[in-house]
């Protein structure tokens, strides 16, 4: 919806903003949430190394014991610390959802390219499919996976990027038809240009900020839905760490009176949801604008 | 127009389902391991048992009769059995549909009532009430539905005391208040949602010229808002309420499980890790029918709405 209008004023942007400009102009809000995100995938590529204790050693005489000297967030209900296992979790918590968004936004924007420049036939079949997959809940789509593949990030990830495909190259597909009106098209059709050589080198750039855009906003989806899955117990697998698996293995604490394992990993969840959250949003008014 | 339109979206929605349903069956088909051994439990049987089994299952067919067997069992209302309890699949989820249908209707009311509500009061009302509205939402937006029943639990069920953590309950009474949690929890981000989308389209709306218009003829402000402002702010709130209700189908599997109900998404995923995938297969197909039912109504509101619609042009 609106999508044709979010691309409306695409080419008349002043170029060279650089990426930097464009966080600028996303506010204080959006520079915050970039910030937050910087911290949350610095965590997931060093998060093992910079865990002070190993994250799954468990040592039962320490379960549920509390924030104490060297151990800031205490420990969980095997008594592994919580924070080291939350460093070493972001690695799966924030590279699933990664791969999630990079995968269907490849495929959506390859549909959508596809949909919008065959137009006819092609777009009525790539767009009848995609309503149909429609269907499916990414939710859904995961837990049929793990009954199929069994228990397992990859099979969960690869399940949601599929149920997010329709998405992404619904949203792209208006723009792209838009961008496929556009007088320069034509000009380098006449000039002998190749089909995917004008969509991969003028077409898709001309889409880059919507893309990544959406791709913000997606990351938050894959996130929730990931964190969800390894939660019922049918992504990571436990003892290893991932924020998901952690709420679920430390609800019983919940109903003990130790609550703080569960919502460290909780609240690391919200706070990384609410960056991408935000900083989409303003991304997403910054191509409408 | 609208009678074609409705032949249309219906015959889609016919579509969607054939496909899901073959999508359904194909991936469980095509899942590794013996359907013998895991109808028979890993034990070896005797020729002749196995011969029945075979029969009875339809094993040795074709993978596209088994389909058709699958298909028009389910349309008679025969989703096979389940091989963990050894009992109907129907019958199972029978015994436990209401539950999840109670949960996800009770939430879908906390989110009309206010979702709706705070949106429009937030749009209408510029200043501290917007302020809160916006922040507040902008938080639960992000707040994924177990991570809300954990918090849930901790501060009104352990602290507070005043709903139980877990379980199901029995009567109406106890029902409803061992859904109450689980319907915030399944609500809340949601809720959220659909209070900022309604938030920007009731200020769009009262931003318009013909509401400036009546603004400046001396329309009372009653009247201008119901007639002017949510009348045409109706219909972006109608797709977000629907497309948000339609996917608590889905997430209420993560909500049942978190507070221990007894329903069909806790059950689907009990089964899709005990590999019971007859009830798998049934559930999933019970679920995709009502998530593409709930599509299909909302399309219709979406139609009434804005006669639009109905002419053609799915372009936009």
């Amino acid at each position: 919806m609106g999508a044709a209008a979010l691309i409306a004023d695409a080419d008349v942007r002043p170029p060279g903003t650089g990426v930097l400009g464009r966080l600028r102009a996303t506010g204080p809000a959006g520079l915050a949430s970039a910030g937050v995100i910087v911290i949350a995938m610095f965590a997931a590529l060093f998060g093992s190394l910079l865990a002070p204790y190993s994250p799954v050693l468990t040592n039962l005489s320490l379960a549920w014991v509390g924030p104490v000297g060297g151990h800031l967030l205490g420990f969980d209900g095997q008594g592994r610390d919580v924070l080291s296992r939350l460093l070493a979790g972001a690695t799966t918590s924030m590279l699933g959802p990664l791969a999630v968004v990079i995968l269907a936004m490849t495929a959506g924007a390859l549909l959508a390219v596809v949909a919008a420049w065959r137009r006819g036939a092609a777009d009525a079949v790539i767009s009848s499919g995609l309503d149909i997959l429609f269907a499916f809940p990414g939710i859904l789509l995961a837990v049929l996976a793990a009954a199929v593949f069994g228990a397992g990030l990859l099979a969960a990830a690869i399940a949601l990027a599929v149920a997010y495909t329709p998405y992404v190259a619904r949203v792209l597909r208006g723009a792209a038809l838009k961008e496929r009106g556009q007088p320069y098209v034509a000009a380098l059709e006449v000039q002998g240009v190749s089909a995917p050589g004008i969509c991969l080198r003028h077409l898709v750039p001309n889409m880059l900020p919507l893309i990544i855009a959406q791709a913000t906003i997606m990351f938050g989806w894959a996130m929730v839905d990931l964190a969800a899955i390894s939660f019922l117990g049918l992504g990571v697998q436990p003892p290893n760490p991932d924020w998901g698996v952690m709420i679920a293995e430390n609800q019983t604490g919940i109903q003990q009176g130790y609550p703080l394992p569960a919502l460290a990993a909780g609240i690391c969840i919200v706070v990384v949801v609410v960056a991408f959250n935000v900083l989409g949003e303003r991304l997403f008014a910054e191509v409408d604008r | 127009m609208l009678g074609r339109f409705l032949a249309r979206r219906l015959a889609m929605l016919l579509a969607s389902l054939l496909v899901a349903s073959f999508v359904i069956f194909a991936a469980l088909y095509a899942a590794p391991g013996n359907p013998v051994a895991a109808l028979s439990g890993g034990r070896s049987l005797p020729a002749a048992s196995l011969a029945v089994l075979e029969q009875r299952y339809h094993l040795n067919d074709p993978f596209f009769v088994q389909y058709w067997y699958w298909l028009s069992g389910a349309l008679h209302g025969n989703l096979g059995i389940s091989i963990t309890l050894r009992e109907n699949v129907s019958t199972l989820i029978a015994s436990r549909i209401w539950t999840t249908a109670g949960l996800v209707a009770y939430a879908s009311v906390l989110i009309v009532i206010f979702g709706i509500g705070l949106g429009v009061l937030s749009g209408l009302r510029r200043g501290l009430v917007d302020t809160g509205t916006l922040l507040l939402t902008a938080i639960s937006a992000a707040i994924p539905g177990f991570v809300a029943a954990i918090v849930l639990i901790l501060v009104f069920a352990v602290d507070l005391g005043w709903f139980p953590a877990l379980g199901n309950g029995t009567g109406f009474v106890g029902n409803l208040q061992h859904l109450t949690l689980p319907a915030v929890a399944l609500a809340i981000s949601s809720l959220a949602i659909v209070a900022r989308v309604t938030r920007a389209a009731v200020r769009t709306e009262s931003g318009r010229e013909h509401v400036q218009t009546a603004v400046s003829r001396g329309i009372p402000a009653r009247l201008l808002i119901r007639r002017h402002v949510l009348r045409n702010a109706a219909i972006p709130i109608t797709t977000i309420t629907g497309i948000t209700i339609a996917s608590l189908i889905a997430l209420d599997a993560v909500i049942e499980t978190a507070f221990s109900l007894n329903g069909l998404g806790a059950y689907l995923v009990q089964a899709a890790e005990s590999k019971d995938l007859a009830v798998v297969q049934g559930i999933s197909l019970v679920l995709v029918t009502a998530f593409v039912v709930v599509n299909l109504i909302v399309d219709l509101l979406y139609a009434v709405l804005d006669p639009r619609v109905t002419l053609g042009s799915r372009a936009q």
